[in-house]
């Protein structure tokens, strides 16, 4: 399998499953290292190639990771890396790195190994809705499976050993990635958002690590890893965002109580936009799929079906344009060819 | 009362032992005290000399170029990168590392999941823990027998937890 079959498919995150409408997928991912090697960004390049030669073939035999891909990053290309990213399988800092780094992944997309990311073993596990208890059986289940096999380093009182202290312990982050227009259009949101960083819990834009929230989408997880049990955070995840969807859904309410014209003529814009633009930047485009998502959740877009907007969040990413379009392309190029994506897929 | 190791000296140091379940009791000067490996300066915990830690540590290197004996690295590197070298970084930095890690976790003690091959090691710790509260409880009590006892159940552990099998190697 190359990167390209990927495309065939909606991405774990936004393939159809629960009602996705408010919160948009839940992740979650495990930090383990090995016991007897040099942290990824201390061992230099010629050891993290044997670690992750070492480890390669193990994690592609698992059953828990069947069927099974696997990419070295050295073996694939800036664009295809990029894809690998704005899929959610791996972060920035892996995608810019090269031999001695590698993936390893259920073709479904799911499950999934970062390889000498900032620790050795990066486990994801990856759905749509609200699924984090659900994501923790399988999560679990492959690092049971993964340290018969490899000797993890653990500490009795600090728990599993992680490059950075800010993961120490639990080597757990539940992340779950909520859409939050009602929040934002009742100027409401900023309230929660300081709620939730009161309680210990970070808020992320969408493609993580200090992106800004576009497109409404806002990520939700835990900071701190150690002093609690890996049940405890999930379940304390997932009990917080069912607040969030409530306020959520009561500002959407209000929207539509108090500020019918105004929620319309949003709607109708973004939809309107869409079918009709010629050029569209990946920041106006994702705002405005936003725009158009809310309306069809509150039923005012009859014709449209959300699937078909999640679809779009993920294509019109610059690198899956590309890959569509099969050549690099400049910005403005890019903006044209997803002005055309979008009008077709909609219309 | 004079030392009973120089015959010289006052005896100042008064520490009782046990030795084989046999209460011992031995009177010595400062000087000898810390020959044999006491250190006199703080409080002396009579817990720590029935399990023969007592007193002496390593003299180290200086703390700004303390590096890890595994990996190497120093501690201005930790500091430049905020990434640790290896596993072991947590035991040479543990002095830097353990009020870092008390204020972004808010704790100190992980209690959630433990890899198979840890199992023993974890459960013996959290024997010897136990055994050691009971053990200080004796000696305060002047309960020598105990203490002993005590002693011995927290060699054993010890070994068997050092001992455990490492299902995980490869």
């Amino acid at each position: 399998m190359i990167v390209d079959d990927l495309l065939l498919q909606p991405g774990a995150w936004l393939a159809p499953g629960a009602d996705t409408g408010i919160v948009v997928s839940s992740r979650l991912r495990l930090a383990r290292n090995l016991r007897d090697a040099a942290f990824p960004g201390w061992a230099g390049e010629e050891e993290c190639e044997k670690i992750w030669q070492r480890l390669r073939p193990i994690l592609q035999g698992l059953p828990e990771l069947a069927p099974v891909v696997a990419f070295g990053m050295a073996e694939l290309d800036d664009l295809e890396r990029m894809i690998l990213f704005e899929r959610h399988l791996i972060s920035n800092e892996q995608a810019h790195k090269g031999r001695g780094s590698g993936l390893v992944a259920t073709k479904d997309e799911s499950l999934s190994v970062m390889v000498n990311e900032e620790d050795h073993l990066r486990l994801q596990a990856m759905s749509p809705g609200l699924t984090l208890r659900a994501i923790w059986q399988r999560i679990n289940a492959l690092d049971h499976a993964i340290e018969q096999q490899v000797p993890y380093a653990f500490s009795v009182k600090l728990g599993y050993l992680t490059a950075c202290p800010t993961n120490v312990g639990t080597g757990l982050r539940a992340s779950t990635m909520l859409h939050l227009p009602g929040l934002v259009l009742m100027n409401e949101l900023n309230p929660v958002l300081k709620g939730l960083t009161k309680i210990g819990l970070a808020v992320r834009g969408l493609w993580g690590e200090g992106t800004e929230a576009t497109g409404n989408l806002f990520q939700i997880s835990n900071q701190i890893t150690l002093g609690d049990r890996e049940e405890n955070i999930v379940q304390h995840i997932e009990q917080i965002v069912l607040e969030v969807v409530e306020h959520e859904r009561h500002a959407r309410a209000r929207l539509l109580e108090r500020k019918e014209l105004v929620l319309r003529d949003y709607v109708g814009r973004a939809y309107g936009v869409l079918t009709h633009a010629h050029l569209l930047s990946s920041k106006e485009a994702l705002d405005l799929l936003s725009g158009l998502r809310l309306g069809i959740d509150l039923g005012l877009v009859p014709r449209v079906d959300r699937q078909a907007v999640d679809r779009l969040l993920l294509l019109t990413q610059p690198a899956h344009l590309q890959k569509l379009e099969a050549k690099s392309l400049k910005a403005k190029d890019r903006d044209r060819v997803r002005a055309e994506l979008v009008r077709t897929q909609l219309t | 009362m004079h030392c009973e190791v120089c015959q010289e000296n006052e005896a100042t140091v008064h520490l009782t032992q046990i030795v084989d379940g046999h209460v011992k009791k031995i009177n010595m000067c400062e000087a000898c005290a810390a020959k044999s490996g006491l250190e006199m300066k703080g409080a002396l915990s009579i817990t720590d000399i029935l399990l023969g830690l007592g007193g002496v540590k390593p003299a180290g290197r200086p703390e700004a170029d303390r590096a890890c004996p595994r990996c190497h690295m120093r501690r201005a590197d930790f500091k430049k990168t905020g990434r640790l070298g290896c596993p072991d970084c947590y035991e040479t930095f543990t002095a830097e590392l353990a009020p870092m890690v008390q204020s972004m976790h808010h704790s100190s003690q992980h209690v959630g999941g433990i890899p198979v091959h840890e199992e023993l090691r974890v459960q013996k710790t959290a024997e010897i823990a136990a055994l050691q509260q009971a053990l200080d409880k004796a000696v305060a009590g002047e309960n020598f027998e105990e203490a002993a006892r005590l002693r011995d159940r927290i060699a054993t552990c010890r070994a068997q937890g050092s001992a455990a099998p490492e299902k995980g190697d490869v």
